[in-house]
């Protein structure tokens, strides 16, 4: 199957468990992606569904199983798997058998059903332990000393050097999944836009790309065109943001505020765009909630052509300022065969020399019209994370300059919305954007009234917070801020 | 370094006179709404408003008034109710200005909005000129705590203020949450409160942290914080912008007009 595509879940392939762990490390060994891999009710029984990425051919795979009490675990011979894994457990008591490190993922005090579970409280685990002399832990969270989300960080350390970072997260936990079963209710678009809430726009796509393709609805291309400028502006934003807090986490000041002012001013274009500074409002289903004519696509590219020379300034003081970069060179690195290993995904996996994205992997919208380059670097460490933004800053604001100027002639006639008919019954859909952090992955199952069985949320922080615990491997505390900035991980994305 | 200093003068100076200077907003900006429940008499679509929100904020028979009311505690500012609306009753102004002292204020039935009053006073001689917060994110998605953070940059430039977001609990004199409370930070938030010394203030930023906004009612979450710290100001929003927020404060310290 192709992204944001429909198909019957009685075409996708239902194996035995053992069998369904074999095509997929199989599949895996071949250069696909584990996208997704949760638990989901089909007629009564509890299946477990693989979403198979392939992206040098632009195709997904769906496998299923029934899902039964326990089955073979995946991670020990495919690491990306690990949380996934987890998450199931957690979720539906479904046991990966063999599973490494079977922990909490959220710690949710409800299961699927909303019947109360007995789990362990929050932050109560069987943590990793540093032993022997010389060996010590360090826990910090889950509240912070900024204005941050809330999270659980050890670090397990042999003097002063850090063995490995266990991140236990799940305080932000506020069961969306659960809500989103039995839907779409009025609620749908309100909670995909808080998702994560600096992801408003690559998340609403994505939610929406689901529900027109389970509805077959046509998307006029004038909503396309706009919503793949949304989504390149919320890419401006985030990544000039967070050049602009390493700049501040290594102590250059002039960097950072340039920056924080300036990631301001993106907001403020999508803003002038949809009134909202995170593009609350903008992406609805079958379209765009608003217009967008020549006169206000040219008052944001002026501001657009105002402003980006002056981010470009601030970024290349990054690079003109050698304590700078030597602070970020060869601080937090990860090695590409760890980044493939961990299944790691957008900046983070680029900056590995993983060539993978979205955009140019499985395009639709106004991505399969016009193509972005792929932003890689070798190094895997601060510096290349921050050098893949610098690059995808220069190519965002290039198609963004180009859209803008010329927008789809047949906006004024084909309008920006389409009617969003009922979703098909007995059907998955499976919907992938390449936010600013990376795949987004969404996956839609139907009941046989068209109704959600299940509503399945990856955030590319899934995949990406295990990449900053091996990037923490063998750095030193004083490390973590650099390398937590520069993945730039959500709490929320993950916790759902 | 001739560099940084050439950067630095193109860069140029960007913080606003806030607020004797008001900022502009953008022409799709919502901000506040204002509603006019006369206008509902005999509607031909009634309940048509109350249907199109996603979050309840509306009802039809308030039980004060017995007609229209927008609660402004749990308004996403989506604006799908003046979309429904064929009468006009329900129409936002663009106005930023949102902060009250008291949640009952937030509930518009078409009387003006009640911003937020000053500190009573042995508080206000206190923090008028010095306020130190702790945020707390608890369930929040990242764009209250982006648009709060944001105060600090130098469009906003928080400090020349006298108010400063703080590492510990301990050196603040209030605390500052945003989300809905998720049953898995409602300890830490209580234990960020206890931590903050007497006297303090709580605010609540945000749909989420004053009425649950998109999560109200979900058992994972408390529906908002005033169940557990007094809160002493509320400003509505989803997100708020960054002014509202600032405004709010300035309110709070008795500064909204003078700064």
């Amino acid at each position: 199957m192709r992204n944001a595509q429909a198909i019957p879940i009685r075409s996708i392939p239902l194996l035995p468990a053992e069998e369904f762990c074999v095509e997929v490390l199989e599949a895996v060994l071949h250069e696909a992606r584990l996208s997704a891999l949760f638990c989901a009710p089909v007629d009564g029984e509890l299946r477990l569904f693989a979403i198979l990425a392939e992206d040098r051919l632009g195709v997904l795979h769906a496998l299923s199983a029934p899902a039964g009490q326990a089955y073979p675990s995946l991670t020990p011979d495919c690491p990306q798997a690990h949380l996934f894994e987890r998450e199931i457990w957690e979720t539906w008591g479904v046991t990966p058998l063999g599973h490494p490190w079977l922990k909490p993922v959220r710690f949710p005090a409800r299961d699927p059903l909303g019947r109360e579970v007995l789990g362990p409280e929050i932050g109560q685990a069987r943590f990793m332990e540093a032993l022997g002399e010389g060996g010590h832990e360090v826990a910090v969270g889950p509240v912070h000393a900024g204005i941050i989300e809330p999270g659980h960080f050890r670090f397990l350390c042999h003097g002063e050097d850090v063995l490995h970072l266990e991140i236990s997260l799940g305080y932000q936990h506020r069961g969306i999944e659960r809500a989103l079963t039995g839907g779409p209710d009025p609620r749908f678009l309100q909670y995909m836009q808080t998702l994560a809430g600096d992801t408003t726009i690559g998340h609403a796509t994505a939610a929406c790309q689901n529900l027109e393709a389970l509805s077959g609805c046509d998307v006029p291309a004038g909503a396309l065109v706009f919503r793949a400028i949304a989504l390149e502006l919320e890419r401006l934003a985030n990544h000039a943001g967070d050049l602009g807090a390493l700049a501040m986490d290594v102590g250059f000041l002039p960097t950072s505020s340039f920056l924080g002012r300036i990631r301001g001013d993106f907001l403020n274009m999508t803003a002038k765009l949809c009134g909202s500074r995170f593009g609350r409002g903008l992406v609805k289903p079958g379209g765009t909630g608003f217009d967008l004519g020549q006169p206000r696509a040219e008052a944001v590219r002026a501001h657009l052509a105002q402003v980006f020379p002056q981010c470009m300034e601030a970024v290349e003081l990054l690079w003109s300022t050698p304590s700078v970069v030597s602070r970020f060179e060869r601080t937090g690195s990860v090695s590409r065969v760890d980044a493939l290993a961990l299944g790691l995904v957008g900046v983070a996996a680029r900056a590995c020399d993983v060539e993978i994205d979205v955009r140019q992997d499985f395009p639709v919208g106004a991505f399969a019209f016009s193509h972005i380059p792929v932003a890689v670097s070798q190094t895997g460490d601060v510096a290349a994370r921050a050098f893949v933004r610098h690059m995808e800053l220069l190519h965002s604001e290039k198609f963004l300059t180009e859209h803008l100027t010329h927008l789809p002639a047949c906006a004024n006639t084909c309008g920006f919305q389409a009617g969003v008919g009922n979703l098909a019954p007995n059907s998955l859909a499976v919907s992938l954007v390449e936010g600013w952090r990376g795949e987004i992955c969404h996956v839609a199952l139907t009941d046989a009234t068209g109704r959600f069985a299940a509503y399945k949320v990856v955030d590319p922080s899934f995949h990406n917070w295990a990449g900053l615990a091996m990037a923490l491997r063998n750095q030193q505390i004083s490390d973590f801020p650099i390398c937590n900035k520069s993945f730039s991980l959500s709490y929320c994305g993950h916790d759902l | 370094m001739i560099q940084h200093i050439i950067a630095r003068l193109r860069q140029g100076h960007r913080t606003l006179a806030f607020p004797q200077r008001q900022p502009e907003l953008p022409d799709r900006y919502p901000g506040r709404p204002e509603i006019n429940p006369a206008l509902c008499a005999d509607c031909e679509t009634r309940g048509a408003c109350v249907a199109a929100c996603p979050v309840g904020a509306i009802t039809l028979a308030d039980p004060q008034s017995g007609g229209l009311s927008l609660d402004l505690g749990r308004c996403l500012f989506c604006t799908q109710c003046a979309a429904a609306c064929p009468r006009g009753a329900i129409r936002f102004t663009g106005d930023y200005r949102l902060a009250a002292s008291r949640r009952e204020a937030l509930v518009l039935r078409g009387q003006p909005l009640e911003l937020a009053r000053p500190l009573p006073p042995e508080r206000l001689a206190l923090f008028r000129n010095s306020l130190k917060l702790r945020q707390v994110s608890a369930g929040g998605c990242n764009a209250c705590e982006l648009d709060t953070n944001v105060l600090g940059t130098l469009v906003f430039d928080l400090g020349r203020f006298g108010i400063q977001f703080v590492a510990s609990p301990r050196h603040a004199d209030g605390v500052l949450v945003t989300g809905p409370v998720s049953q898995n930070m409602r300890l830490g938030l209580e234990k960020t409160w206890a931590a903050a010394p007497s006297p303090r203030v709580a605010i609540a930023v945000g749909a989420c942290a004053i009425s649950g906004g998109p999560y109200a009612g979900h058992s994972e979450a408390s529906d908002g914080c005033a169940g557990l710290v007094p809160v002493d100001l509320f400003v509505p929003g989803c997100a708020p912008h960054p002014w509202t927020i600032l405004d709010g404060l300035l309110r709070l310290l008795g500064r909204g007009e003078t700064g």
